[in-house]
């Protein structure tokens, strides 16, 4: 089920992304290789960058271009994001985690992930959601 | 091989003076292996004549490749003749469901109130198999199915033998709401099994205009079927699952349309009809009739 650029993907990432294009909720997708394979436009505007310059990546290296931290800023291992919970543990996310964007802006964003298994509960990929957050009062 | 279309209608049989010359019955088509095997693809009302035309003792094995359980791709299955013969073996293949297994989802239709005959009662040996994603042997012939955008779960199926492939995508919606033509060919659905493919079947039941009015219905306009096959190396397009209120001079107009959005030849597009038939092997593909 792994795919690469050029390779055609599964169906269910094809309806994912069909439904990431018309949405205004940021999100981006993963499948089942680890290979970030699409992020929306509203996602563009928190990552600071549009998908069609970053293109296809793993999502590891996607991780560290974001340099995730948790809240309290200490940095976030890949498997401690919702997406690497959603993409290793096999279940749903959801974190508060602080990422610095492409524009260079450190964000506070909220994010929920998870799996998406076929019909035969193949692994497809992850989903991923995720909106900016109010920072909290004290400023962590 | 060589393929004959007995059904070609979408959604809903149809006949009448006014769908004489593509026909009224649901999808079916017939492919004999140069082997000698007989694959049935789908089960719509097309499948009874077939049944008569194969009801020959020497027909004691087919495979019967269901692309989705909508009525019309599963009314024949009850009237054909083969199934009432002991002694043949029917293998039966259809999308898997996370839910019910095949055997179970089609026998809401074949048992009461529905239809007088139970599954079980039936004569001949039936076997279901998912429908595989990798590829299975029959004689020198493989097939496989990939699972594509439609209402519920439903797949495709390539079929290749002696270097020659045929696609059969009956009943797809590749980007519902999107134009196909703007997309990367990996991201459309259909595409993993329809590249290169010498002849492909593919729903065209809405014009562009229609197709407004039905997004998310689960089938294609023509941009969706032309712009798939113009990415995807498709030599041969045959336009099929025909909408039930296009009656024959709008399937010609409809025709028309797709061969001007086709980047081949008028001749590499065509509409289908019952009876027609196709001979795919080295010398290439030929429509008969």
């Amino acid at each position: 089920m792994a795919t690469s650029a050029g390779e055609p993907k599964s169906l269910p990432l094809i309806l994912a992304r069909e439904l990431g294009s018309n949405l205004a909720t940021p999100m981006f997708l993963i499948d089942a290789a680890g290979t970030l394979v699409f992020y929306n436009e509203a996602a563009e505007l928190l990552i600071g960058r549009p998908f069609a310059e970053v293109g296809e990546m793993p999502a590891l290296d996607f991780g560290d271009e974001l340099a995730l931290s948790d809240s309290d800023g200490s940095p976030l291992r890949r498997r401690d994001t919702p997406a690497g919970i959603a993409f290793f543990e096999r279940r749903p996310a959801h974190k508060l985690v602080v990422a610095t964007g492409y524009d260079g802006v450190r964000r506070h964003v909220e994010a929920t992930a998870y799996p998406l298994f076929g019909a035969t509960d193949d692994m497809h990929g992850v989903l991923t959601v995720f909106w900016e957050a109010r920072e909290p009062a004290d400023g962590s | 091989m060589k393929a004959r279309v007995w059904g070609c209608r979408g959604s809903l049989a149809a006949p009448g003076p006014e769908t004489l010359r593509y026909g009224g019955n649901t999808s079916c088509v017939e492919v004999g292996l140069d082997g000698g095997s007989t694959l049935v693809l789908d089960a719509g009302t097309g499948m009874r004549p077939l049944g008569v035309a194969i009801d020959r003792p020497e027909v004691d094995e087919l495979h019967v490749l269901l692309t989705h359980l909508h009525m019309d791709h599963l009314q024949g299955l009850g009237f054909f003749r083969p199934l009432f013969r002991p002694g043949v073996d029917v293998h039966i293949w259809g999308p898997p469901s996370p839910v019910q297994s095949l055997a179970d989802r089609i026998a809401i239709y074949l048992s009461p109130p529905l239809f007088p005959v139970g599954l079980a009662d039936i004569p001949a040996r039936v076997t279901f198999h998912d429908a595989p994603e990798r590829e299975v042997a029959i004689g020198r012939a493989t097939f496989r199915a990939a699972k594509v955008t439609h209402q519920g779960p439903t797949v495709g199926y390539r079929i290749e033998e002696n270097g020659r492939t045929l696609v059969y995508l009956p009943d797809h919606e590749p980007l519902p709401g999107g134009r196909v033509s703007d997309e990367p060919a990996e991201w459309i659905s259909g595409h993993d099994i329809a590249h290169d493919a010498d002849v492909l079947f593919h729903d065209a039941q809405y014009r562009d205009h229609e197709y407004p009015q039905h997004i998310g219905w689960g089938h294609s306009c023509i941009e969706h079927v032309m712009g798939l096959a113009n990415r995807s190396g498709v030599r041969t397009v045959v336009l099929f699952h025909h909408d039930p209120y296009h009656v024959d001079d709008e399937l010609e107009t409809l025709l028309a349309e797709a061969r001007k959005r086709w980047d081949g030849p008028d001749d590499g597009v065509r509409l289908a009809h019952e009876g027609m038939t196709i001979e795919l092997d080295g010398e290439g593909v030929r429509f008969e009739a």
